[in-house]
């Protein structure tokens, strides 16, 4: 390998990639069994973290971001005038299996600008893959973007290699992607989708009655939306999402802030801070949804569209529904214990656990590392004083945000002087 | 009250703990040979470890509870702090007493101590599964220091062997001066000699045949190119990247 030429494929190529956020090397399990290089456990590990704060796990970078598309969102679009570059299959092996080896990453994501056609390229990085699990003996994990139009026999094929596979939605409406890239549609990203879940779903049930049914994509497909970028509402966004985890078995969706890379009347102008807090509450929402047992109508809808940038939406939601609260931390369901501010999935676990050796108080509580000074406007605990003060929403939402501002403010007001 | 003082190990702990149920002196005060200090007016009990003693309370321990709670325990000796080894006395003592369940009885301070620092300990763990950067040398083995904060290597064995079956490799614990070294066949325990070696932090010199240099400098590039700088976020970086670990990560060291 041209180390030169090596170095300046990487920059290019790994600067063109950056944008993806999926960065997630959770969810497989290829042990080392053939006496190989690495294994993949279900959690994941990131091994280092950008000056932004991402995480590194994963060998993020394109093929090539030659493309033949030119979508106005996309540095790699055809009609920016920017250096291109195409790493061979061995140089991406190479890279791959050295970063490896001295533990900088847990495997590889490959993704792709589109040069001649689909075919082309999806061939080219089913040769990566194939050579990496085949000739290498490399177990580590393996994160394919599916590249839209490409045949079903190649796709396939490489799903039988990656740990997972995902296609970008890119916009979060048909609308918004539309206005910004005319030559794609989310029906382009809905088949590719369907028929590698439905191979998933065939393999997996192979799998019961034929213990050596190879894997087929067992970390599942993911896909990401662009936010900020073209003007839909939180609840466009989460419908979108909340529909495509249902229809396709999602692992993830990400969403990912628009960082304006160039001057253009379609989008934000240069110099717009990406979306950063809205960005959070959006995962945040996402989690509500995957892990606390929230419907998205819940959190978002018609009256209240788009989520609250000072505080989070699960106790946006309670602050709603204060009809519902103080709930007894020591008889209330799991669920509803789920849903109050500043108990997570955790502490939840803990409580119910640890109330059958006896009423849990409120130093007990607070021992057990949810976040009191939110929670504690909607719990009671055995001795909590028979009659609690009946605060308004508004009260409440005060109280919480100058408690939290007031950490958060202290060390920007020293750099006024 | 008397202070029970063993010699640092996890064997040693347990015979402690078979000790004092057959001494029944009381409460008492534990230590550890590196903790204690000689104290005017209290009574020192030196343990003398005992692999049969210390397997019939491991085996009474694990008996009474889940493998999970059994590997807190471990974790939590493995933190190596003062106070870890008087809580774990604390639960032990709680467990034996034969309440049903007493590993989820989070309202007790020992449970809950237990279960706090094993996490602790759990996340150190994790930390050094990821932040371990090898680099190899002449002979063609991968070689990491490391400087963790609690004793996590017997922790991190296994994860190191399954992941490198095909290379041989050292992680070496410059804090408590131990190492692991895998040769292809067997995992085993090694101390080095460092007075002799050239370089403290590398036993043997970095290759050049096997373009080590070329392959730090590959990835210090792609460190760079993955920052999106409109999105600069130092507070958050540190905070998931702590500072103690800079030493070590190749993308840290800064390029003369």
């Amino acid at each position: 390998m041209n180390f030169n030429r090596a170095s300046e494929k990487l920059q290019i190529l790994a600067d063109a990639a950056k944008y993806d956020v999926s960065c997630a090397s959770s969810g497989g399990n290829r042990k080392n069994t053939n006496k190989g290089l690495g294994d993949s456990k279900a959690n994941g590990i990131c091994h280092s973290f950008t000056e932004d704060g991402r995480c590194v796990s994963l060998l993020k970078i394109l093929l090539t971001n030659h493309c033949i598309y030119d979508c106005a969102f996309c540095v790699s679009r055809k009609s920016n005038d920017i250096q291109r570059a195409a790493f061979t299959v061995e140089e991406v092996v190479e890279l791959t299996i050295n970063f490896y080896r001295r533990n900088y990453i847990e495997g590889l994501f490959l993704s792709s600008g589109i040069f001649k056609n689909a075919d082309y390229t999806m061939e080219r990085l089913l040769r990566i893959v194939k050579k990496l699990r085949l000739e290498e003996r490399f177990n580590g994990y393996i994160h394919l973007k599916t590249i839209p139009g490409a045949s079903e026999e190649l796709i396939q094929e490489a799903g039988l290699y990656a740990d997972r596979m995902s296609i970008n939605l890119e916009m979060p409406t048909e609308a918004g992607l539309k206005t910004v890239a005319p030559e794609k549609s989310h029906e382009d990203v809905k088949k590719p989708l369907h028929f590698v879940n439905q191979h998933i779903q065939a393999y997996n049930s192979d799998r019961k009655l034929i213990l050596s049914t190879p894997k087929f994509v067992p970390a599942g497909q993911s896909t990401q939306m662009v936010v900020g970028a073209t003007p839909e509402s939180d609840l466009e966004i989460m419908a979108t999402a909340d529909q495509f985890y249902k229809a396709y078995n999602l692992k993830r969706v990400y969403y990912s802030g628009y960082v304006p890379i160039r001057q253009d009347s379609l989008l934000p102008s240069i110099g717009t801070p990406p979306p950063m807090i809205r960005e959070n509450r959006l995962y945040q929402t996402d989690w509500l949804m995957r892990f606390y047992g929230f419907r998205v109508n819940e959190i978002l809808d018609d009256t209240h569209p788009n989520l609250d940038p000072e505080i989070d939406p699960k106790l946006s939601w309670a602050l709603r529904n204060l009809h519902l609260f103080p709930i007894d931390i020591n008889t209330a369901d799991y669920q509803l214990i789920l849903r109050v501010p500043g108990i997570g999935v955790g502490s939840a676990k803990k409580i119910v656990a640890a109330r059958q050796f006896g009423k849990l108080r409120t130093y007990q509580l607070q021992n057990l590392g949810i976040a009191y000074n939110r929670a504690k406007y909607f719990v009671r605990c055995a001795d909590s004083p028979f009659a609690s003060k009946d605060w308004q929403a508004s009260q409440i939402r005060h109280f919480i945000l100058s408690s939290s501002q007031n950490k958060r403010q202290s060390p920007q007001q020293l750099t006024l002087f | 009250m008397e202070i029970y003082v063993f010699d640092d190990t996890f064997e040693g702990f347990l015979t402690l703990i078979f000790d004092w149920y057959n001494r029944k002196p009381g409460s008492i005060t534990v230590s550890s040979a590196k903790h204690y200090h000689p104290q005017a007016f209290s009574q020192t009990y030196f343990i003398v470890t005992d692999p049969e003693k210390a397997m019939r309370v491991a085996t009474g321990l694990r008996k009474r509870l889940s493998k999970e709670a059994w590997r807190a325990v471990y974790c939590t000796f493995l933190s190596e702090r003062l106070e870890a080894y008087e809580h774990l006395f604390g639960f032990a003592v709680y467990v034996f007493s034969d309440v049903s369940q007493a590993e989820s009885n989070y309202g007790n301070e020992h449970v809950l101590f237990v279960h706090q620092m094993a996490r602790k300990v759990e996340r150190e763990k994790h930390h050094l599964e990821a932040f371990v950067r090898f680099q190899q040398t002449q002979d063609g083995m991968y070689y990491a220091p490391i400087e963790p904060k609690y004793n996590v290597l017997p922790l991190i064995a296994g994860h190191f062997r399954g992941r490198y079956a095909d290379q041989s490799w050292v992680i070496y614990d410059h804090v408590r001066k131990y190492g692991l070294y895998y040769d292809l066949q067997r995992l085993q325990l090694i101390t080095l000699d460092f007075q002799r070696s050239h370089n403290f932090d590398t036993p043997a010199r970095i290759s050049e045949d096997h373009h080590e240099e070329m392959y730090q400098l590959l990835w210090k590039d792609y460190f760079k190119s993955a920052n999106i700088p409109a999105r600069r976020n130092l507070k958050l970086h540190v905070r998931n990247l702590p500072r103690r670990f800079w030493k070590y990560l190749t993308e840290k060291q800064v390029l003369d």
